[in-house]
């Protein structure tokens, strides 16, 4: 009976938490979110061929390193806390997990050991402008041609997409409506027909971006499984997508304590400190509650989606909603707590703010995982 | 991570389930008139109950955690656990003086004298003896130190006078654990010693206190020259807050996985009530996308209690101590409980309202109004605020009144 990392696994979050005070730290992440591609090549090189990081959840076959999905969670959750700006959700537990699920033999032999080195930035291309997380959000469509598939529509909302070099694109065969005719295909971010477009963001730690689709041609063999059969692959990418965000969830929130915390210790008003007063005490008490059940919330997912068992599906969405709640609930509480001070722009209060803001409405917010769960409970 | 409880707590599982599959009368309930079992403690006077009790004495099934050497079975923290959750299973009743054989029990086996041990030990256990707890005071609740009682040390003997409430099980109790001023000129904190006070005497008055639910379960207890014999004493003389303090965290972890358990079947239930009960339209209220996302949050906590409870489990096993989470934990189930309840009454509407003759209620009532005294009990929810934030987090505390 143990619910709790093994050693190497605390070592491996411990390792990902002093790299990431060294090279996430305030400054890098201020100067990252003004640029365009908001990362950083250097350090994201580094990720990949020094830390292996990108590697954790792909399979030795496929040239990664074979753990599994504790391993990955414990690091989520340290680049949370640093909001690290860098394509790690977006390549490995969006379009990497979209592969392991969905692709072919063929496919992972291709693709999967560049995401796992870090050296290919992929993406999913998933969400269109009416922002629904559901089948029927799947409006762009896909139509044989000879050996070809012709791709068109408007995929939005898609993070790095600007700066990806491989697609996870969804389509679905025209006529078709809900779960029915939904395909997946890899497609090559420099096909002819794709516009890219970065959105500006309320986060700015994140970059999303608006992917046109232009009669773009792919090849039949870029089809991820059968055609218009992607629904159910697609419903377990999401899942294992909500168990790595709500892993990031909880390191954001708990930055955000640990940020009112050392304040309360420190701001004097009326000659004392204001933790010594049950107004913010107790304001930093919930936090912590939440932060802690959080964890348990992420913990158990994280195991969930390790195991791969049937418990995966109700625990992911369990922990989305309760972990996005709690990052928000935290993030807001930090300014607060931090008084003026934390409404300003110089004050990383904010940075927190809108990342826990953009993940708690990524994959889908609360109410909507819950209802989720409610389904998937039976109710 | 892996949730496997290993071997020895699996044949100790096995051993029990098949002890109790031959053992246990699935129709107790014939022979026991509680409502709910699980808000009173009265049961514990009950022949079939005292009967019931003996017959795990006697199997063994009884301080499965406490060292052979006082009559326990001396298996580790993860069998008493098992122990809790078979008992929980088998749908058993309460056999057990919980304050008994979870805070006086383990006291005396920490701190007490031999001939404490010889004499206190066994009655716990075989039940023959039941125990009550004076710590609260009127004027001393969650200010517990500033607590008044005052045991005068008289030639061999202790001499008792002062009040204690909520005193749970006052009126049958044959002892009481009480904590008394034995220095009134030290601070306040040390000058209290931890007594064990015999409550069959001229010198204790016990009154009832009748509760939001109407049933008497706590007591006022009045000590006017109480006795006790002066090597009564636990720890040592002047020594009783630390006694007691060290102990009160005693054996929290043996129920902390049976509890998410039991808030889960309780919630199966408010699930079936929310499928059954016409909301708005004449539709189900489960279909009512408020009443879905309140179960799914419900469903939520549930969860994390579980899931919480195996973390503590890990700590507990690994350090011998769930440490301060047990003020986390504490106030995340109270404060659910008390939320769950009421959705419970909400989803029931006026069916749920209507009781039987003498203010009779049902369990799911029962657990309503009880839920009130969780968030107050063992330490009110905002002081259990104050010791996550002073003892978890290290913010300082409020200055004294000067």
């Amino acid at each position: 009976m143990n619910f709790a990392f093994t050693e190497e696994q605390e070592e491996l979050r411990k390792g990902a938490r002093s790299f990431l005070e060294n090279y996430s730290a305030s400054e890098q992440v201020r100067a990252l979110m003004e640029t365009d591609t908001g990362y950083d090549p250097d350090i994201w090189g580094r990720i990949g061929a020094e830390l292996g990081w990108p590697s954790l959840i792909v399979p030795e076959e496929y040239g990664g390193s074979g753990f599994t999905y504790v391993e990955l969670i414990a690091v989520m959750e340290e680049m949370g806390r640093a909001l690290l700006c860098a394509p790690f959700f977006s390549s490995v537990c969006l379009a990497g997990n979209a592969l392991l699920v969905a692709g072919t033999e063929d496919q992972k032999q291709e693709h999967l050991p560049g995401i796992a080195s870090g050296e290919t930035i992929a993406t999913l291309a998933y969400t269109e402008q009416n922002g629904r997380w559901d089948a029927d959000g799947v409006t762009a469509t896909a139509k044989k041609d000879g050996s070809d598939y012709v791709l068109n529509g408007t995929k939005t909302y898609v993070i790095d997409g600007h700066t990806a070099d491989l697609l996870v694109v969804a389509a679905r065969a025209e006529g078709t409506a809900a779960a029915d005719g939904v395909s997946l295909f890899v497609v090559d971010a420099g096909s002819a027909g794709i516009e890219r477009r970065k959105l500006n963001t309320m986060d700015m730690t994140r970059k999303q971006a608006e992917v046109k689709l232009s009669d773009v041609r792919v090849p039949a063999a870029n089809l991820m499984g059968n055609e218009g059969e992607a629904w159910d692959s697609m419903v377990k990418v999401l899942d294992l997508a909500a168990v790595a965000l709500a892993a990031e969830q909880v390191g954001g929130a708990q930055k955000c304590l640990d940020m009112s915390v050392e304040y309360a210790k420190v701001r004097v008003q009326f000659g004392r400190p204001i933790g010594s007063f049950q107004a913010i005490k107790h304001k930093c008490a919930d936090m912590l509650l939440e932060v802690e059940s959080a964890r348990s919330a992420s913990y158990y997912a994280g195991w969930a989606a390790a195991e791969d068992n049937e418990e995966l599906p109700v625990v992911a969405p369990l922990a989305k909603a309760y972990c996005s709640d709690t990052y928000f609930h935290c993030a807001a509480e930090n300014i607060q707590i931090h008084g003026g001070i934390g409404f300003t722009w110089e004050h990383d209060c904010h940075l927190y703010f809108k990342r826990a803001k953009s993940t708690e409405i990524y994959l889908g917010d609360a109410t909507y995982h819950r209802e989720l769960l409610a389904q998937r409970i039976g109710l | 991570m892996d949730f496997d409880y290993g071997e020895q707590a699996e044949a100790f599982r096995h051993e029990l389930r098949a002890w109790l599959a031959t053992n246990l009368d699935p129709g107790w309930r014939d022979h026991v008139d509680v409502v709910d079992s699980e808000a009173s403690e009265d049961i514990l006077t009950n022949e079939w109950i005292k009967e019931w009790s003996r017959k795990l004495y006697e199997a063994g099934f009884k301080g499965i955690h406490w060292p052979a050497e006082y009559g326990g079975r001396g298996l580790s923290l993860l069998e008493q656990i098992v122990y809790a959750e078979e008992m929980f299973r088998a749908d058993a009743p309460p056999a057990g003086n919980f304050l008994a054989e979870t805070l006086v029990g383990p006291t005396i086996i920490h701190y007490g004298s031999d001939e404490q041990k010889k004499r206190f030990l066994d009655p716990i256990l075989s039940g023959e003896e039941l125990w009550c707890q004076g710590f609260s005071e009127p004027d001393a609740g969650s200010d517990l130190a500033s607590l008044k009682t005052r045991a005068v040390l008289d030639g061999d003997e202790w001499v008792i006078t002062g009040q204690k409430v909520w005193t749970s099980l006052g009126h049958i109790a044959d002892y009481c654990f009480l904590l008394a001023r034995t220095d009134p000129d030290a601070p306040k904190h040390k000058g209290i010693s931890y007594l064990l006070v015999p409550m069959k005497q001229a010198g204790v008055t016990v009154r009832p206190l009748t509760q939001i639910s109407r049933i008497a379960e706590f007591n006022e207890v009045f000590f006017d020259e109480a006795h006790c014999p002066a090597e009564n004493v636990v720890g040592g003389v002047n020594n009783g807050w630390k006694v007691a303090m060290t102990t009160l965290g005693f054996e929290r972890g043996s129920s902390v996985t049976t509890q998410a358990l039991r808030f889960r079947r309780e919630l199966e239930a408010f699930i079936e009530i929310a499928k059954s009960t016409a909301g708005a339209g004449g539709r189900p209220k489960s279909e009512d996308p408020l009443v879905r996302q309140e179960l799914a949050k419900a469903y939520t906590a549930v969860h994390i209690m579980k899931a919480q409870a195996y973390r503590s489990l890990t700590a507990l096993i690994e350090k011998g101590d769930p440490g301060p989470a047990g003020s986390v934990n504490k106030i995340f189930w109270s404060e659910y409980h008390r939320w769950v309840t009421e959705l419970g009454m909400s989803l029931r509407g006026f069916e749920g309202q209507v009781i039987g003759p003498d203010y009779a209620l049902d369990a799911e009532q029962v657990a309503y109004l009880f839920a009130k005294s969780e968030t107050i009990w063992g330490g009110t929810a905002e002081i259990q605020r104050n010791i996550v934030g002073e003892r978890i987090l290290g913010l300082p505390k409020e200055p004294k009144p000067q």
